[in-house]
């Protein structure tokens, strides 16, 4: 036979390729580069953690040095200032932008993820719900404003400032509950279906309760974004040293208000801790928000 | 009804639009292309009401939105030089590099990033940001980087302007941008990391060479969405730009971006009787939200699932 097995005992083979000095060498240098980029990669992840542990570190600190039952039960007119109007100002707007955007955007999900037969309508309502999720918040705040304060003359109030944030927390209930309908096993629908269950009765009664875990992040986190808007509260709600007299013509406080109107006064330090304690309200809410949406749910939604 | 409840996406969006637009004529009309490219916006509350082009206006008001368009710009840009680096390395370290142990903890805190009010990013700029600025980073930019256009020149005491609002807003987009080019990167089959580490590639060499042509459009994506997010910041850039009216010559000088001009502004609206203000103050939220939206339906042609992929993997069953 002319071809014959390569032999051990060819010189040319005594250095086997992965023993080879270049190889070796490249070897080292690739894993060189492996680490350096680990070490960036960490790095990076260092320069967004300081900053964050930073910002919790300092509104922990002052927020502690400054609370005290004077700033959380008296309102921001009286003689020694405190934050409960503002408490109460976010409080309201709160359930009332709730109590708007929840029922559209849980039907509106359900109705994408349930009823929307894949065509031109309900692609475009996705698409549309992207697009206002983009759209920056003191935009809408300012529509609000021409059309809710001055055309329907609200007046500031906390109903157009509810409205407001309404509409900017729908998108995210919207898409957050289609995805979350979306994940609901396709063969509990159909069981449900082959028992002779009408489809309203199907999405009642399984549909939603094992969506719920998900249309509840959605709504923890719609809450959580209509919690931290001030732009277009701004021009809504404007700003009120004493609890509103009612839904409209009565401008309110707000906590994020608190800080934008107080953050600058350095003459005047006993406001300056007033946006303290607001800030460390606000951030206590938002990780109690975060670690409620991201572990309670979770364990939640294995039973 | 559930359909009619599911329109309202496309209802609010055609309000929104429909209202500036009606809302903002008159100052379309009197000020016309001028307004996109003067740079002076003039509102004398005082003076008295005159008629131009059947509209009354403020004597001596006028509307110019060059300097707070080019601000906006200007600094979204920055944003993204400085943020979408630190964001792709968080992403890489997330998706490829860290166990899950490590992994999970930094994404619960890249995502209460997230959620962290904009006006409290500001304050901490306010308060921790800006003294090591003016007294530490600053001065070393201007003496060892003066050869670089905008980098030299600095006017010892004046409040930082630019640098400030790049840094703010990069911090604020690091949460879009590094959890949606997560989820892109974690979605490169298995097969093909696999294989690559089989063939005896290092991690880096699997990100470089598998993995980040592989979410390449998503990573691109995530990055037009955080620019849209930079674009309409309003707070923290309000309240660490400076307020200015005209445009900065180093980046360390004062600036003003669409949104926050709007929010720094929005009482010379009331004071106006004429009512111009009101319009062209629409008019500048009618350009915004042209940029905005621009950006992310670019945004959401590349990423399929859109502003949401974010939030999906929260959503849990």
């Amino acid at each position: 036979m002319s071809d014959e097995l390569p032999t051990r005992s060819s010189p040319s083979a005594s250095i086997s390729p992965w023993n080879s000095p270049k190889v070796i060498a490249n070897h080292r240098a690739r894993k060189r580069w492996d680490l350096v980029f680990k070490i960036l990669s960490v790095a990076c992840a260092l320069a967004v953690l300081i900053p964050l542990g930073d910002l919790l570190y300092e509104f922990a600190y002052r927020g502690i040095q400054a609370i005290s039952i004077v700033r959380l039960t008296h309102n921001l007119g009286a003689t020694v200032p405190g934050l409960s109007n503002a408490i109460v100002g976010t409080g309201l707007l709160l359930a009332l932008s709730s109590a708007i955007a929840i029922p559209l955007g849980v039907f509106g999900g359900v109705y994408m993820a349930e009823f929307a037969k894949g065509n031109r309508f309900s692609e475009g309502l996705r698409f549309a719900a992207d697009v206002l999720a983009g759209v920056p918040s003191i935009v809408l705040g300012y529509v609000c404003y021409l059309v809710l304060v001055r055309y329907f003359n609200f007046g500031f109030s906390a109903m157009a400032a509810a409205i407001a944030l309404a509409v900017i927390m729908f998108p995210y209930i919207f898409r957050t509950t289609e995805i979350a309908i979306r994940k609901v096993p396709e063969n509990i629908k159909e069981g449900a279906i082959a028992l002779g269950s009408t489809k309203t009765t199907m999405i009642n009664r399984l549909v939603l309760r094992f969506a719920m875990p998900g249309i509840l992040t959605g709504i923890l986190l719609a809450v959580g974004i209509s919690l931290s808007e001030t732009a277009p509260l701004l021009f809504t709600a404007n700003f009120a040293n004493y609890n509103p007299s009612g839904l409209f013509h009565a401008p309110l406080a707000y906590l994020t208000g608190v800080i934008w109107t107080f953050y600058e006064v350095v003459s005047i330090p006993a406001d300056q801790q007033l946006a303290y304690v607001a800030t460390f309200l606000l951030i206590m809410i938002v990780v109690c928000l975060n670690v409620v949406a991201r572990l309670g749910l979770r364990r939640f939604s294995k039973v | 009804m559930t359909a009619l409840l599911g329109g309202s996406a496309f209802l609010f969006l055609f309000m929104i639009i429909g209202v500036l637009l009606i809302f903002a004529y008159p100052s379309i009309y009197v000020n016309g292309f001028k307004f996109l490219v003067s740079g002076t916006w003039n509102t004398p509350t005082s003076a008295s009401v005159v008629l131009v082009d059947g509209f009354k206006e403020l004597q001596g008001a006028s509307y110019g939105i060059w300097v707070f368009f080019v601000g906006t710009l200007l600094t979204s840009a920055m944003a993204i030089v400085i943020g979408v680096p630190i964001s792709l390395g968080v992403a890489v370290l997330l998706s490829q590099f860290a166990p899950k142990r490590v992994a999970s903890p930094i994404s619960f805190c890249v995502e209460l990033l997230a959620g962290i009010p904009s006006v409290i990013y500001g304050l901490w700029a306010f308060l921790v940001l800006f003294p090591i600025l003016v007294h530490t980073i600053e001065p070393a930019l201007n003496r060892y980087l003066y050869f670089i256009p905008g980098f030299g020149g600095r006017v010892y005491g004046t409040p930082s302007g630019v640098l400030a609002s790049g840094l703010i807003l990069s911090l604020m987009i690091v949460p879009i941008v590094a959890s949606i080019s997560r989820d892109a990167m974690a979605q490169t089959p298995l097969e093909l990391t696999e294989g690559g580490r089989a063939l005896g590639m290092t991690k880096w060499e699997v990100t470089r060479k598998i993995v980040l042509p592989y979410a390449k459009t998503g990573i691109i994506g995530s990055v037009i969405l955080g620019l849209g997010r930079a674009l309409g910041e309003t707070m923290a850039v309000a309240i660490v730009c400076g307020g200015a009216g005209y445009l900065p010559t180093t980046i360390y000088g004062a600036i003003n971006s669409m949104a926050a001009f709007m929010a720094l502004n929005f009482s010379d609206a009331g004071s106006d009787v004429s009512g111009m203000t009101t319009s062209a103050l629409a008019e500048l939220a009618l350009v915004l939200l042209a940029v905005t939206m621009l950006v992310n339906v670019v945004a959401r042609l590349m990423v399929r699932r859109g502003f949401f992929s974010s939030a999906e993997h929260l959503v849990q069953v």
